[in-house]
């Protein structure tokens, strides 16, 4: 434990504290005994993956939790005072002006029918903290501080007229509008893409060094505590597993919990030295790529008469048995990309070659024999797996549609598929929603492993996990490569996943190939500025650095 | 913009064909004759030659095909035909009767916004969790009453029982409150259903949380954030609410014997007058179209998605 | 190791264990099943047996009166009293539960099956097949629904199957609009893309995926409906085009009771307050249905 000296009296003072929800009958404890503090300036990170109580712990310290949360036992001390059992009416003069939120969402977080500036100015109106006619003058000057071009004309514009990034720098002028004293960042970059999340994180750092304030720092990525707390707190199940200066926690944990996230994320992994001798081995002039795109382009009809070009003339290569990942942010094709790949959307132009076979000539009946070679894994476990059937339906069902099985022998391919990728037999008549994330995600792999592809594709398969999970996923798919010699399309935003699991890399901008080839090569000689840009927002840089 | 507007109002007049056509079909493909016959009842005391230009004017010897162009001719100068009942042109029916049901309509649409307001923003602003559950389930309860059976009611016990609004000789608006509360009654149920659902749906949203983070009260967040979120797709129903509102003057008007549209119609049925009820289904269905033509142009105007972008979003 | 018996021993109390779960289970899911909505499916469940099995509940007559006995208020012998050729209200209100039920019925399997049947062509074809219907289902909205009744009653006649088909239409364009949006909402949906993807033929995929989560909504619509079709035709037969007199349909009563509304105010009080509470009661299951499918 850091010593903190007895004359800087803490802004947040964190004792004891267990929360509780009610759900129906019995008020189920999501936040057990815990204790932590900020001082003046500080980053305090509170890390923790789904289910941890990370964020109903940082709802209660501003007064926010859902209409069924309260406070069970404990103290909650914003300069000494406790405001844990405060009625609304009294939390409402500390809201946004001795604590603010920066919250996680910012598509979301703003109101679609009012102004920018309208939205900005109502905190001073709230707490009457300006005479009117000077609210617009402030207005701007916040939206400039934040780095908002043309302020004036944003002060006029709406939410949906601004990009991500954007909404979460008008988020942020409304937390620091009235200088507090503690701002709470609820995972404020994990809905924007890496190279805005990091420019967005500076933003924050930057104005906690301006104005003194201290920053709660909610996150699940431990990448982002390492490169911007002070001192970091680990949450799991609702109790702190650990807590200390972010250093020590880094270098030495002490709890095997921590331990374990750290060896899960990706941002820490090191590049991993594939077995990628045999793949590059192959002798030149051996045409051995099972995956072979040439030129692709795909527009889309515009506003008018205009094209939009999602994908632009785009070539990759994917050798039999290697992992070959596409890059991007939203928006730069990854995604169009693939679903041509797999036959679901038909390219304007070029050429796409599985295992021989030419694409573009496939309709009808040849169309469904070929998705026997290349299945697709969805990036949503919950939306890919129909609701109504059985666990057991959901991986036999693909062996029905090419029926030459008897039922036994499906079923018991199936079962052997599904216990192949960890899943307990208890599971096998349950329903998705019965499962876990990661657990929907296995029998997603299952069914698509059912048929003996030779290529899976997986689009942003592990984005939605969380890090433990992701990493024994990821376990898997590389276990299951080298046992069935399978290839696989691995699309992703983040870079340090694919450093960690790929063997060739396209980097996708705005539907053009910007980068590619092996990943040592992207990675340590990037060619463009963008690639450059992309690898140096990977979170986690200074542990890395240090390391 | 002006393409949108084109299209949109193209599919209008599209859709005022076709009620047009269905109206057609279901109540004049039947053999001319059929319906001319009435016609000549004495009882009317029409001359042959008057009854002769009805003849003509229905275009009644003539195959169905030209029947139907003629008549799509005739109600586009606004000429609908004429009453087996009354033996006058179906217009100038509509004329006498159209101002009755026009304030009982309008005063009834403002009742029920009133009451449906009322509910849905009371019940969102109450502190007390079994105030909130008793408003919220009234609009169930308005739903589920028969509009025909809310207005004998509300005859017996005010006017029988209490003796509080004549039923002999009442004053022009006297005789009206008892109606103008039974048209209410069933339009603000779906509208206050339609409200309560989504302020509920609205209050969940983060920027509602963002709102209050800011530190604004509950009064605060549901009148500067949530009212005008929730009122927007309100809008939407108003087609439905037409409908309901012609259903109800239906009822209404029948039940307290007023002499407007939905008496004329109630009439019109009962003794097979179907030249009238074909003109109250196409004007109704006119109604309809120009409500919702109202709401789709003016949903650009309250709503900032839906407006041309001002500058780069970079 | 384990002997045959132990294991056997084993699975049979697993069983047991299970049985007596799934028991406790039933019983727990009974108790939470909230007053209001249990007291909703009593209704139901007695008006459905007025409509089956009317004698069990009454000995009077509903068409014949009794002489001397009329506009008697409500008594221990007359339960909701008598109407003015002295017929017992109560025996003509189970009597015409038959007439409502039936016509709500079929207005709704109308509905249900040509509506819904529309619309999953629509959702599942496209393009200029699903254009024309949903051109016309808007067509059929913008008829205000009684209206749309009324011409149908012109043309077909009075009478209780006529009101019900007339009531029945009106609702075709909703079912095929809802049945159309569900169609098309789980066709966007991942799990029908992937049942594509693995092999799967259209028709396999609309059979296997499609219809079954699409359809709940539409049930759970279905069963909304069956109020709304209870007060449309109540509505019709006040207005005199449903089952002719002296039929004792529930609008009907009404409306006859509304001769005696200074001196029998039982006549058109009871019925009403009947309709109110199987709408209410199919509304409150409806809404149960809705929640379960969401």
């Amino acid at each position: 434990m850091t010593v903190i000296p007895k004359q800087v009296p803490p802004v947040l003072e964190v004792e004891g504290l267990c929360l509780a929800y009610d759900d129906g009958t019995a008020p189920r404890r999501v936040v057990q005994d815990v204790s932590f503090r900020i001082n003046p300036g500080e980053v305090v990170a509170l890390v923790g993956e789904s289910g941890s109580g990370k964020t109903t712990t940082a709802q209660s310290i501003i007064g926010l939790l859902a209409a069924n949360g309260r406070v069970e036992r404990g103290s909650i001390k914003l300069n000494g005072t406790d405001i844990a059992r405060w009625t609304d009416r009294q939390l409402q003069t500390v809201r946004g002006a001795r604590i603010s939120l920066v919250p996680q969402d910012p598509g979301n977080s703003l109101n679609p029918v009012k102004n920018i500036g309208a939205q900005i100015g109502e905190i001073f109106r709230i707490h009457g903290a300006l005479r009117p006619d000077e609210i617009d003058r402030r207005v701007i000057s916040l939206l400039e501080r934040v780095g908002l071009s043309e302020p004036e004309l944003r002060a006029r514009q709406y939410p949906h007229e601004l990009s991500g990034g954007m909404r979460q720098r008008v988020l942020i002028a409304i937390a620091i509008a009235l200088k507090p004293q503690l701002i709470i960042a609820d995972e404020p970059t994990s809905a924007l893409d890496v190279t805005v999340q990091k420019r967005i994180l500076d933003l924050i750092d930057e104005l906690r060094a301006e104005y003194g304030t201290a920053v709660l720092l909610v996150t699940h990525d431990l990448g982002v505590a390492a490169d911007r707390a002070d001192r970091i707190v680990v949450l799991q199940n609702g109790r702190i597993q650990e807590q200390g200066a972010a250093s020590a926690v880094l270098a030495a944990p002490r709890s095997p919990y921590t331990r374990e996230l750290l060896a899960a994320a990706p941002s820490f992994a090191r590049p991993v030295s594939r077995p990628q001798s045999e793949v590059r081995s192959s002798p030149p002039g051996v045409e051995d790529d099972i995956v072979v795109v040439d030129g692709l382009v795909r527009e889309f009809a515009g506003a008018g008469s205009s094209r939009f070009r999602a994908v632009d003339e785009l070539s990759f290569r994917v050798r039999r048995g290697s992992t070959h990942a596409i890059v991007g942010e939203s928006g730069s094709g990854k995604t169009t990309t693939i679903r041509s790949i797999v036959g679901f959307d038909k390219p304007t132009a070029g050429r796409i070659v599985i295992d021989g076979t030419d694409l573009s000539c496939l309709a009808g009946e040849d169309l469904r024999q070929f998705r026997r070679r290349i299945q697709l894994v969805y990036q949503n476990p919950y939306g890919s797996l129909d609701p109504r059937q059985s666990i057991l339906q959901i991986v036999t069902e693909p062996l029905l549609n090419f029926g030459r099985l008897k039922r036994v022998d499906r079923e018991a391919k199936a079962w052997a598929i599904l216990t192949r990728v960890g899943l307990p037999e208890d599971v096998f008549a349950r329903r998705p929603h019965a499962l876990s994330g990661g657990q929907r995600q296995r029998v997603a792999i299952a069914r698509a492993l059912v048929l003996d592809p030779q290529v899976l594709v997986l689009d942003e398969a592990v984005s939605a996990l969380d890090v433990s999970v992701q990493a024994r996923i990821l376990a898997l798919l590389q276990e299951l490569q080298s046992d069935l010699g399978l290839t696989y399309v691995f699309v992703s935003h983040d870079l340090a996943v694919v450093r960690q699991i790929s063997d060739t890399v396209s980097v996708l901008r705005d539907g053009r190939l910007v980068d590619g080839g092996t990943v040592s090569e992207v990675f340590e000689h990037p060619r463009s500025a963008y690639t450059r840009e992309l690898i140096n927002a990977i979170p986690g840089q200074s542990r890395r650095a240090a390391a | 913009m002006s393409a949108y507007l084109l299209n949109r109002v193209g599919q209008a007049l599209f859709v005022l064909w076709a009620a047009f056509t269905i109206s057609f079909v279901l109540l004049q493909a039947m053999p001319g004759d059929a319906i001319l016959i009435k016609f000549q009842n004495p009882d009317l005391g029409l001359t042959a030659q008057q009854v002769a230009e009805i003849r003509a004017s229905y275009a009644a010897d003539s195959p169905v095909f030209v029947q139907y162009a003629h008549t799509i001719g005739k109600f586009l100068t606004g000429n609908f035909g004429y009453s087996v009942q009354a033996g006058v042109p179906v217009s100038s029916l509509l004329a006498a009767h159209l101002p009755a049901t026009l304030k009982l309509a309008t005063l009834g649409f403002l009742l029920a916004s009133v009451l449906a307001i009322l509910i849905a923003f009371l019940s969102s602003l109450t502190p007390f969790a079994s105030l909130r559950g008793a408003l919220q389930s009234v609009p169930s309860l308005f739903i589920s009453i028969p509009t025909f059976w809310l207005g004998i009611m509300l005859i017996q016990i005010f006017s029988f029982r209490l003796k509080l609004v004549p039923v002999i000789n009442p004053g022009p608006w006297q005789e009206l409150i008892l109606p103008v509360i039974t048209l209410a009654v069933p339009i603000s149920a779906p509208l206050a259903q339609v409200l309560v659902r989504h302020i509920d749906d609205v209050m969940t949203r983060p920027f509602v949380g963002v709102a209050r983070a800011k530190g604004a009260n509950r009064q605060w967040i549901l009148w500067r954030h949530v009212a005008k979120n929730a009122l927007l797709p309100t809008l939407t129903i108003a087609g439905v609410l037409f409908g309901e509102l012609i259903a109800g003057a239906v009822v209404t008007e029948t039940v307290f014997g007023l002499n407007g549209i939905g008496g004329l119609t109630e009439r019109a049925v009962g003794s097979q007058d179907a030249a009238v009820l074909q003109a109250i289904v196409v004007l109704s269905a006119l109604a309809f179209v120009i409500i919702n033509l109202i709401v789709d142009l003016l949903f650009p105007v309250l709503d900032p998605r839906l407006r041309t972008k001002i500058g780069a979003a970079a | 190791m384990t002997t045959f018996d132990t294991l056997h021993e084993e699975t049979a109390a697993d069983a047991r264990r299970q049985r007596q779960g799934q028991r406790s289970r039933a019983a727990s899911t009974l108790r939470r099943v909230p007053p209001g909505l249990a007291l909703s499916w009593l209704i139901l469940a007695t008006v459905f047996l007025w409509a089956v099995a009317p004698s069990l509940f009454t000995g009077y007559d509903p068409l014949e009166g009794v002489g001397g006995a009329q506009l008697k208020r409500p008594t221990a012998e007359h339960l909701l009293g008598t109407d003015a050729l002295g017929r017992d209200l109560y025996a003509r209100i189970i009597h015409g539960a038959v007439h409502s039920l039936t016509g709500a019925f079929v207005a709704v399997g109308l509905g249900l099956i040509v509506g819904t049947g529309l619309g999953v062509v629509a959702g599942s074809v496209r393009r200029r097949f699903d254009d024309a219907i949903m051109r016309l289902v808007d067509v059929f909205l913008s008829i205000p629904p009684l209206l749309l009744s009324l011409s149908i009653i012109i043309l077909l006649g009075f009478g209780t199957v006529n009101a019900a088909i007339a009531v029945g239409v009106t609702s075709v364009a909703g079912f095929a609009r809802l049945a159309r949006a569900e169609v098309v909402r789980v066709r966007r949906s991942d799990y029908v893309e992937a049942a594509f993807g693995s092999g799967g033929t259209f028709v396999s995929v609309l059979w296997r995926h499609i219809l079954p989560n699409s359809l709940t909504s539409v049930l759970a619509f279905a069963s909304l409906q069956f109020g709304s079709a209870v007060l449309q035709i109540s509505t019709l037969g006040f207005l005199g085009y449903g089952a002719p007199p002296p039929t004792p349909e529930w609008g009907l009563l009404i409306a006859e009771g509304r001769n005696y509304i200074s001196t029998a105010w039982w006549l058109t009080t009871a019925p009403g307050v009947v309709v109110v509470l199987v709408v209410l009661a199919a509304n409150r299951v409806s809404q149960s249905f809705g929640r379960a499918a969401a």
